[in-house]
């Protein structure tokens, strides 16, 4: 039983699922902290799952997949941006202009391209980013405790560790240098900045900018390295997840990353709980399913904490009062 | 005048419906998955597209995107006179009982479900009798003694799929474990091959080496994850050996294909009945795949072994549980 809870294919899983979250979360957490609310990091993600499994498909190389990836969903940041920074549009309804752009672009120029529904071809291995496991670890499987520890750190795709390597590098950023503290006086407080003189609009494009190069990092690891092709909608909710992540976080990056752990965690557990007996009690899978939505209902609710988003976040800056 | 004007248009509006109906046209309403899953739709697909070669009849054809599209479809197609129309998959029973009392004489079929209706033919598959053989030789594959089930949708029809094969399972191997899961409880568990791949990964871990998917676009995932990690799969409807060569142990056939071809040509010969029709190991309907890219993986006694079981099956002599008759199974 605890190796069900705690053992280490269960907690390697648990890594693998949280990956896109992490990287979704931030993207959400650059924008958001910037004033920018990123309800689009789902379509964001979905486009460049398939520019991604597409290019990695014509051209068999994975890091070009990567690149044309982070560059499509870069195209969908900026469209975003100029909708809610230059013309002052409602962010929500940018943002779901977004999700529905992607969804059904994907599978039309998908449908084009490849005759298979929206889907794309399989991919071969080289042209995936696959697992890699850290040389001369596996001499530690068998200690005990560590063993279980190494398991969990290695064969995981380069995309996992550059992940993860992004949350202490987005924490210093935000609150270390001066880009980071200014982005996000500009989500608290724009008009103290733009009197101090510093471009609103312009450090608000560069949160937009960075948000869209990790949504591109995740769409490439939902595609090429979960799985080895795209299929239609296979972003199955995760930016939203990353999203509830984000509000449960409390739009910090390193509680960002726990937040999606232990979501990630639920989601391991919700495939491997199925049809396991608790003596003669069986937990419902769907009960653990809905168990992040639930968490960050309560934590709005006041429950478990205050969660407080940036003051200017979602509200259009305009210099004129 | 006026009368004179209404006449015509009366008139015009007649030929105008009469010039769009399709007569004895078919048409085909795929569902969610769409035409190109490499499995349930596509075979459904196929059937058309063979009919339509033989024949030269054109035939309508609609790819649902979303649960509500689904009435629409049907009731489109019926307004334009198509029949015999088919709609594909269980979900469609509701919207094809509805739209087949409106227009009662078209015809209808559904597959994978019952509509009882006197201008419905509803077909079935003994997914269980396939299932039972794939089962059989899963377990002889195995060398661990455990094999793992993917489903899509928690629904009957795919307990049924399970049920089947953990029979088959215990029948070559009476202490084997079967490892089943579940991808989800809506329509979205058919296409998430993620979440596919990460159950196939821990039916591996927990020992798994054969590993039967029977869960639409979220089987590839399966498929992908078992060839990944050294493991066999088994595919389902159509024939998904060529997925991975070598790596695909066989696939469970349900000609779908044969059915829709069927019906189309029973509607446009005149032939076409209402009523159930169940498609099993005897009547063809139902079975499993072998071709040059499992051959190397099945042994002479694996497929004698499941030979025989199709011959007592056909025969009466082995009676395969099916899930649905009472939602239960004999074995786990």
């Amino acid at each position: 039983m605890l190796e069900l809870f705690f053992g280490a294919e269960t907690l390697a899983s648990t890594v693998r699922l949280s990956v896109p979250l992490i990287l979704a979360c931030l993207a959400g957490l650059w924008s958001e902290r910037s004033g920018i609310v990123d309800i689009g990091l789902e379509g964001k993600m979905l486009i460049a799952a398939f520019a991604a499994a597409s290019t990695a498909a014509f051209s068999g190389n994975a890091l070009l997949a990567l690149l044309i990836a982070i560059m499509v969903s870069l195209g969908f940041s900026l469209v975003h941006g100029y909708a809610s920074i230059n013309q002052r549009g409602n962010q929500v309804v940018s943002g779901v202009a977004i999700n529905m752009l992607a969804a059904g672009l994907a599978v039309v120029l998908g449908n084009e391209w490849f005759r298979e529904g929206g889907r794309t071809p399989a991919l071969s291995s080289d042209a995936r980013f696959m697992p890699i496991d850290i040389p001369g670890i596996s001499s530690l499987y068998d200690v005990p405790l560590i063993g279980v520890l190494a398991r969990i750190i290695s064969g995981h795709s380069l995309l996992t560790y550059i992940a993860v390597a992004l949350v202490p590098v987005t924490a210093w950023a935000l609150s270390r240098t001066r880009f980071g503290l200014r982005l996000r006086a500009v989500g608290e407080n724009p008009h103290a900045v733009d009197t101090a003189g510093i471009s609103v609009a312009r450090l608000r494009y560069q949160a937009v900018i960075i948000a869209g190069v990790l949504c591109g990092i995740a769409g490439t690891y939902i595609s090429t390295s979960l799985s080895a092709s795209f299929v239609r909608d296979m972003t199955a909710g995760r930016g939203f997840m990353a999203l509830a992540a984000l509000i449960f976080a409390n739009w910090r990056a390193w509680p960002a990353l726990w937040a999606c752990l232990l979501f990630g965690y639920l989601q391991a557990m919700g495939t491997r709980l199925q049809g396991v007996k608790f003596g003669t009690f069986e937990i419902p899978v769907q009960f653990i399913n809905m168990l992040p939505y639930v968490m960050t209902v309560v934590l709005l609710a006041g429950f478990i904490g205050k969660s407080v988003p940036p003051r200017a976040s979602g509200i259009p800056y305009t210099k004129d009062r | 005048m006026i009368k004179k004007l209404l006449g015509a248009a009366a008139l015009s509006a007649l030929m105008a419906a009469s010039a769009f109906a399709a007569d004895d046209k078919p048409a085909i309403v795929f569902d969610i998955g769409g035409k190109f899953d490499k499995s349930f739709n596509e075979s459904m697909f196929n059937g058309a597209e063979k009919f339509k070669t033989e024949s030269g009849v054109a035939y309508g054809e609609f790819e649902i995107a979303n649960e509500a599209q689904r009435e629409q479809a049907i009731r489109n197609f019926a307004d334009q006179g198509y029949s015999p129309i088919i709609a594909a998959g269980f979900a469609q029973a509701a919207a094809v009982e509805k739209v087949a009392k409106e227009y009662p004489d078209l015809k209808f079929a559904i597959v994978d479900m019952v509509v009882d209706l006197p201008n419905v033919q509803s077909i079935v598959f003994n997914e269980h009798e396939g299932s039972y053989l794939v089962g059989i030789m899963a377990a002889m594959a195995s060398k661990s003694g455990k094999v793992g089930f993917v489903g899509g949708m928690d629904i009957p029809l795919i307990r049924k799929f399970g049920c089947g094969y953990a029979q088959g399972v215990k029948a070559a191997k009476a202490d084997a474990t079967i490892f089943q899961n579940m991808t989800g409880d809506t329509g979205a568990a058919w296409n998430d091959p993620v979440k596919g791949g990460e159950i196939t990964k821990s039916q591996m871990s927990q020992g798994a080496d054969v590993i039967y998917a029977a869960a639409g676009a979220t089987g590839l995932g399966v498929l992908q994850a078992a060839a990944d990690g050294g493991a066999l799969s088994i595919g389902v409807d159509a024939n998904q050996n060529h997925l991975h060569p070598g790596k695909v142990l066989t696939s469970m056939l349900k000609r779908v294909d044969v059915a829709v071809y069927n019906v189309m040509k029973s509607g446009k010969d005149g032939s076409f009945k209402a009523g159930i029709q169940a498609l099993g190991l005897k009547e063809d309907g139902v079975g499993y795949a072998m071709d040059d890219n499992n051959k190397s993986l099945v042994t002479p006694e694996m497929q004698a072994a499941v030979e025989k079981a199709k011959a007592d099956i056909i025969a009466g002599t082995v009676k395969v549980h099916d899930y649905m008759a009472d939602n239960k199974c004999p074995v786990e």
